[in-house]
């Protein structure tokens, strides 16, 4: 159904690093999951319109007024790296 | 005054009808709850603590204290989703849900054990540990609301919420015995509840009776600015009265009740003797049938892991939670990822992302996406013959722990009966309908009842619960042990 080569694919558009392990165990067990999903693919489903969403709903306005924001300090607070103090979210250079 | 024993054995309702008779004041019920809490050796909680609630007079819900599921963001308190990547999260802001509770004079009581973002039919996937069930300890509660549906069930709480996106509030209240209810697509503002699959996900009760069940709805319910696809309900909800169910017809359909599908000996005995009550207070039952609704595993298995893959991406160890260090950040974003996210959260990325990649999303995603429709038609069209659809809530009693952790789809299937009504967006309720051994031997435990209404049909639905629920006349674990002490 899907190989370790398309799992090692797909973890890198996931961003995830997967062990050996993992990668043996998330391919057999992908394989599984796909094989009972796959039965979806025998419908005949043509013409039919995919669900977009469940509930009729037209597209929703609300007045546009300005309402205060979280303070930038307790944002940037629950961040990992700095402190309320910092000037934005900090990361490591992309290009290290 | 009370005991605080005698206040721990009251509903919601009853709880707070006591306190407007003036037998006990909302600090007194706070404080007792509070100590039911800390005595929790179910693993049920995350987050121990109380805040609110203990004022007199600060809205009708004064007094009674509610439990959340830890998925639910609340202002200044641990928030973790049941996940490593989140430990040690302060929400800055509270869900709407919580808030429109608190605003109504409700406390917070606790934050309850989930599995890992809500992916899962057991607690198992919970980082934290699983939750013991109860009624058995060496089973489990049911996922993914297990720690709320145990602190119910096992008196930790009065009432609790959860989420339910394919069977989460109904399966755990059926495996803990006690009453669960997914309103609704739309019926409760998501804002504040940590998504999973945003196209599912619905907040809900857990409580001791379906009355708690509509009190706790008609404060959460209506719209929100904050969340564009809440709409809210009609007509403000009154707490159900109906005891008998004249003319009121129920379908049984067969896609998901037939005989090669899976449910156990015991829970089919058990849902056969509610089909006949259900005669006998006056109600009709016919067969139904839903010809896609088998098929809805399979596509909420496309579905809510796509959607997963998209929502789960925010985190990258920049803003909250969890990060681990590396030279650069490609690097940092996949270390941060693969230490903090648990092996079911991983399996869901992976097959959410594989179902949305170049070449697949045709053949999974597209293709899910049809079958839904097909299934909210098929619950359309049994609606014109029949006022609701019901089933057993699961297949199964609960089982042991650790009996399916090794495979990850005899785990979805536990989701069978609940996933259809979570893909046609309607509202579904669990009842306890009684008790069944589980087929390996061993004490009986609770069967839920599932009942499902049309789109908004709330009202309605609660009183054919709660008709049914009063014939029924279960005993909930807290009363057996009552009698015991």
């Amino acid at each position: 159904m899907i190989d370790r080569e398309q799992v090692r694919h797909v973890a890198r558009l996931a961003r995830l690093s997967l062990s050996e392990d993992e990668e043996a165990r998330i391919t057999e067990q992908l394989s599984g999951i796909l094989e009972h999903v796959e039965k979806i693919s025998a419908l005949d489903l043509n013409g039919v319109e995919p669900t977009t969403h469940v509930i009729e709903l037209t597209n929703r306005f609300r007045p546009d007024v300005p309402v205060e924001a979280p303070p930038r300090e307790v944002l940037l607070e629950a961040a990992p790296e700095g402190d309320g103090d910092s000037a934005g979210f900090e990361v490591p250079s992309p290009q290290a | 005054m009370p005991a605080s024993e005698e206040i721990c054995r009251l509903s919601a309702t009853e709880l707070i009808a006591g306190i407007e008779a003036g037998s006990f004041s909302p600090a007194e019920s706070i404080e007792a709850w509070a100590g039911a809490m800390e005595s929790d050796d179910l693993n049920a909680f995350l987050w121990k603590g109380v805040e609110g609630g203990a004022e007199q007079g600060s809205g009708h819900l004064s007094g009674l204290p509610v439990a959340i599921k830890d998925i639910f963001c609340t202002s200044g308190i641990p928030t973790t989703a049941g996940s490593r990547i989140l430990e040690g999260y302060k929400p800055p802001y509270s869900a709407t849900a919580v808030e429109r509770l608190t605003e109504a004079g409700a406390g917070l009581l606790g934050k309850t054990n989930m599995d890992e973002f809500a992916m899962g039919s057991s607690n198992e996937n919970s980082a934290y540990g699983g939750v013991s069930n109860p009624w058995d300890r060496t089973r489990v509660p049911g996922g993914s609301s297990g720690g709320s549906a145990a602190a119910v069930a096992g008196g930790l709480a009065p009432c609790a919420l959860g989420t339910d996106t394919g069977g989460s509030i109904r399966q755990p209240a059926a495996l803990c015995g006690i009453v669960g209810l997914k309103p609704t697509y739309g019926a409760i503002s998501r804002f504040g509840m940590i998504a999973f699959a945003s196209s599912l996900d619905q907040c809900g009760p857990l409580t001791r009776t379906v009355a708690d069940a509509a009190l706790l709805l008609e404060v959460m319910q209506g719209q929100d600015q904050r969340d564009s696809t809440s709409v809210g309900l009609e007509a403000p909800i009154e707490l159900p009265s109906s005891t008998d169910l004249d003319g009121v017809r129920f379908g049984v359909p067969a896609e998901l009740v037939g005989g090669d599908v899976g449910i156990e000996v015991g829970v089919r005995e058990v849902f056969e003797q509610t089909l006949s009550r259900i005669e006998e207070l006056g109600g009709e039952v016919a067969e139904v049938t839903l010809p896609h609704a088998a098929h809805g595993i399979s596509a909420y298995y496309v579905l809510a892991p796509a959607e997963a893959s998209s929502n789960l991406a925010r985190y990258d160890g920049v803003r909250y939670g969890l990060r681990v260090e590396a030279d650069d950040l490609v690097s940092m974003y996949e270390r941060t990822r693969s230490e903090g996210f648990g092996p079911e959260v991983k399996r869901r990325i992976m097959l959410g992302t594989y179902a949305l990649s170049s070449g697949y999303y045709d053949a999974y995603y597209a293709q899910a996406q049809k079958v839904r429709t097909r299934i909210a038609e098929d619950f359309t069209a049994a609606f014109q013959g029949v006022d609701f659809v019901v089933t057993p809530t699961s297949p199964t009693v609960a089982f042991p722990l650790g009996a399916r952790t090794q495979d990850p789809l005899s785990m979805y299937l536990s989701d069978f009966c609940t996933v259809p009504m979570s893909l046609a967006g309607i509202p579904a309720i669990s009842i306890p309908a009684g008790l069944a051994a589980p087929p390996e031997g061993g004490p009986e435990l609770p069967v839920g009842f599932q009942i499902a209404a049309p789109a908004f049909g709330e009202q309605d639905l609660l009183e054919a619960a709660h008709a049914l629920e009063m014939s029924i006349g279960f005993q909930r674990l807290d009363q057996r042990e009552g009698e015991g002490a």
